[in-house]
């Protein structure tokens, strides 16, 4: 295996409505500080890869508009997935290991506000027998938090002191959208969104971009950070029939953490994509994190959550935070796909 | 049960809603239409004009910046006879699309062409712009209804064949 | 109107004719004759709705078929006390996992009891039928309390 690390990592302030702003008019400056960042020219970086989904955008090929952005002239070797950034990383990751180019630069973006976002989401689910019930986001990690509420595994009391923790926490991040001091009995006198979940288990709408170069050989160490290595990176899946599901566990992302070597050293802190409150747990346990282990020390995509880029957002924040020396080794998970259906689990380390 | 009996597909209508703010220069260039006029963007580091602008010149990866006025004649650089019906152009069968270089844009403009025989539109005719009534305007390319012959000689295509 | 910004509306609409395949085509041509049909894994497990491979294992299911339901069992659910333009009900109801009787994986559909107060997981259920079927997923508007059927 190639040494890659993850050399610059850039994004946006989060907002709820980028009404002043095209998706272009966000990747320019964002991919560019992020490639200027890895001290990497331009026309040296070997690949770019990024996810997005053209229903945010509701334009088919809209992912090709957001080329506009790298001046891709001469053509670029550019490739993209229509899942969250973070598996456009894997593909780049894979690219890299392959041999055929030593760095990359990967973004995803979203503007989610244009559209109807919790409705939208209808249309990742099984054409057949789910998508005609009209089944929408929240409704769909509402049956997942229920299930949990039923096991005993969790109580809507610790579901709001987790959107508490995640939005004190965001307040030192700069580009969170939702922060602040909440209590938790206030927010439980809230009425529900879809019951059990309130406005609070829910994770903001949020547009935003992010960016992220990945360096191998030679490439690796000319940037303005220390560079932050990728020592394991695995994605698995489970059904996404949710009545096939035991919705209480995560098997895919406990598999993931498995083969990319979460426990072969301390974990000291971990960025976990849990739009959800009640998700945070169900992650903790399939990852094997105890007690005392630092979650999400940017707020999580509760304090934030960019539709197709809070996955790569978690991997860029968890690399910030090392790069920073605030920690030695770290875990950053992306999920996509109804309740937790597909998760990426990422292992990092400084030097 | 026979198997003609069968199910064998089902339809499953899908709906999604948006409400759509475009980018400044879009912004910037729809107001000016619903006054009637036509203002680009140029590359601050290729010296392209885009209209209509959408902000980036993909070329370059820069925003592009300033009001350039473009006008709303020009010539036309490729077209096509549509002879297939559409559910949403309401145009009698055949009629002719094109692309045209406004004067003073460096890319090519979607529009029709109207006021002639289809089959004498040519790459290098020129032709304008044919305006709604302006109490009609608003801020949108409906304004422009389609381009017309301006009986102008044609240009020459190396005048242009750097902007097809 | 000069600092006004511009906006407008869009909609995206498409009603896809989308193909069967055997496994779902015999489970909705069920659905048409008020039938719920679950399949068999290798491993004896009953699929609803059935799967042309166990999501355990990846190995094709069985042509062994048989009929669940119409009764079953809330497995969880979600209470949608102000329901979407998209919602099958426009008044308060419930998306729910449900247990169909002789099945072993949990169907998603909706619970319609009026009132949030009388959903309790594990509640037993029963299918209402659309007075005419075409042999799709909704040909079941909704499962309804079980009369006298309390809870699991």
């Amino acid at each position: 295996m190639r040494d890659v690390a993850i050399a610059s990592f850039a994004q946006t302030k989060y907002v709820r409505n980028q009404i002043h702003e095209t998706e272009v008019d966000m990747l320019i400056p964002i991919t560019r500080e992020a490639i200027e960042r890895s001290g990497i020219p331009k026309p040296e970086i070997g690949f770019t890869c990024h996810g997005s989904s053209d229903y945010m955008a509701g334009q088919s090929f809209a992912f090709v508009g957001a080329v506009d952005a790298l001046g891709a002239f001469p053509p670029i070797a550019e490739s993209h997935v229509e899942m969250d950034g973070a598996w456009a990383l894997y593909e780049a990751w894979v690219k890299i290991q392959c041999g055929e180019v030593d760095s990359a630069l990967v973004f995803g973006f979203g503007r989610a506000s244009m559209g109807k976002l919790r409705e939208t989401m209808n249309l990742q689910l099984d054409p057949y027998t789910m998508g005609p019930l009209g089944l929408d986001a929240i409704s769909m990690a509402a049956l997942q938090a229920r299930a949990l509420l039923d096991a005993g595994k969790i109580s809507e009391e610790q579901m709001a002191e987790i959107a508490v923790r995640n939005r004190r926490v965001a307040k030192d991040n700069p580009v969170a959208q939702v922060t602040g001091d909440f209590e938790v009995a206030k927010l439980l006198a809230e009425p529900y969104i879809v019951s059990p979940l309130r406005k609070h288990d829910c994770p903001p709408i949020s547009d935003g971009v992010s960016a992220v170069v990945l360096a191998a050989g030679d490439a690796i160490g000319r940037g303005d950070s220390k560079p932050v290595f990728i020592r394991g990176i695995d994605h698995r899946i489970d059904s996404h029939q949710l009545g096939s599901r035991d919705l209480t566990v995560s098997p895919s992302t406990k598999l993931a953490g498995e083969k990319a070597g979460v426990h072969a050293g301390p974990v000291e802190f971990a960025e976990l994509h849990a739009p959800f409150s009640h998700q945070e747990p169900i992650l903790c346990e399939a990852l094997g994190l105890e007690e005392g282990v630092l979650i999400n020390p940017s707020g999580g995509a509760l304090a934030a959550n960019p539709m197709m880029t809070a996955g790569l957002t978690r991997i860029g924040e968890a690399a910030s935070h090392i790069a920073a020396g605030r920690a030695g080794r770290g875990i950053a998970h992306a999920t996509s796909g109804p309740c937790l259906q597909q998760n990426l689990v990422c292992v990092l380390e400084g030097e | 049960m026979s198997d003609s009996d069968r199910i064998e597909s089902i339809v499953t209508p899908t709906r999604t809603e948006y409400d759509y703010t475009p980018g400044p220069s879009a912004q910037r260039s729809l107001r000016a239409l619903a006054e009637g006029r036509l203002i680009g963007e140029t590359c601050p580091s290729c010296n392209q004009v885009y209209y209509p602008p959408s902000g980036t010149c993909a070329r370059c990866g820069v925003a592009t910046e300033g009001e350039v006025e473009i006008a709303d004649k020009g010539t036309v650089t490729t077209y096509a006879i549509v002879r297939v019906p559409s559910d949403n152009i309401d145009l009698e069968l055949p009629y002719c699309t094109a692309h045209i270089l406004l004067d003073g844009s460096d890319i090519p403009f979607f529009g029709l062409i109207q006021e002639c025989v289809w089959d004498e539109v040519r790459i290098g005719m020129r032709v304008e712009a044919v305006w709604l009534p302006e109490s009609e305007w608003g801020p949108g390319a409906e304004n422009i209804k389609y381009f017309r012959p301006t009986g102008e000689p044609d240009v020459p295509f190396e005048q242009f064949k750097e902007h097809i | 109107m000069a600092d006004e910004l511009l906006s407008a509306p869009h909609v995206l609409e498409y009603d896809y004719r989308r193909s069967l395949g055997d496994t779902l085509s015999r489970f909705f041509t069920g659905l048409r004759d008020r039938e719920i049909l679950g399949v068999k894994t290798k491993a004896g497990r009953v699929l609803v709705p059935p799967a042309e491979y166990d999501p355990e294992t990846g190995e094709a299911t069985t042509e062994d078929w048989s009929a669940v339901g119409p009764e079953g069992v809330v497995k969880s659910w979600a209470w949608v006390a102000e329901p979407l333009g998209r919602h099958p009900l426009d008044r308060p109801f419930a998306f729910a996992l449900i247990q169909l009787d002789g099945a072993d994986t949990a169907l998603t559909h909706v619970v319609d009891t009026g009132d949030e107060s009388a959903m309790q997981t594990g509640m037993r259920v029963t299918a209402k039928w659309a007075d005419e079927t075409v042999g799709a997923i909704r040909d079941i508007v909704a499962f309804v309390p079980t009369p006298g059927g309390g809870s699991a």
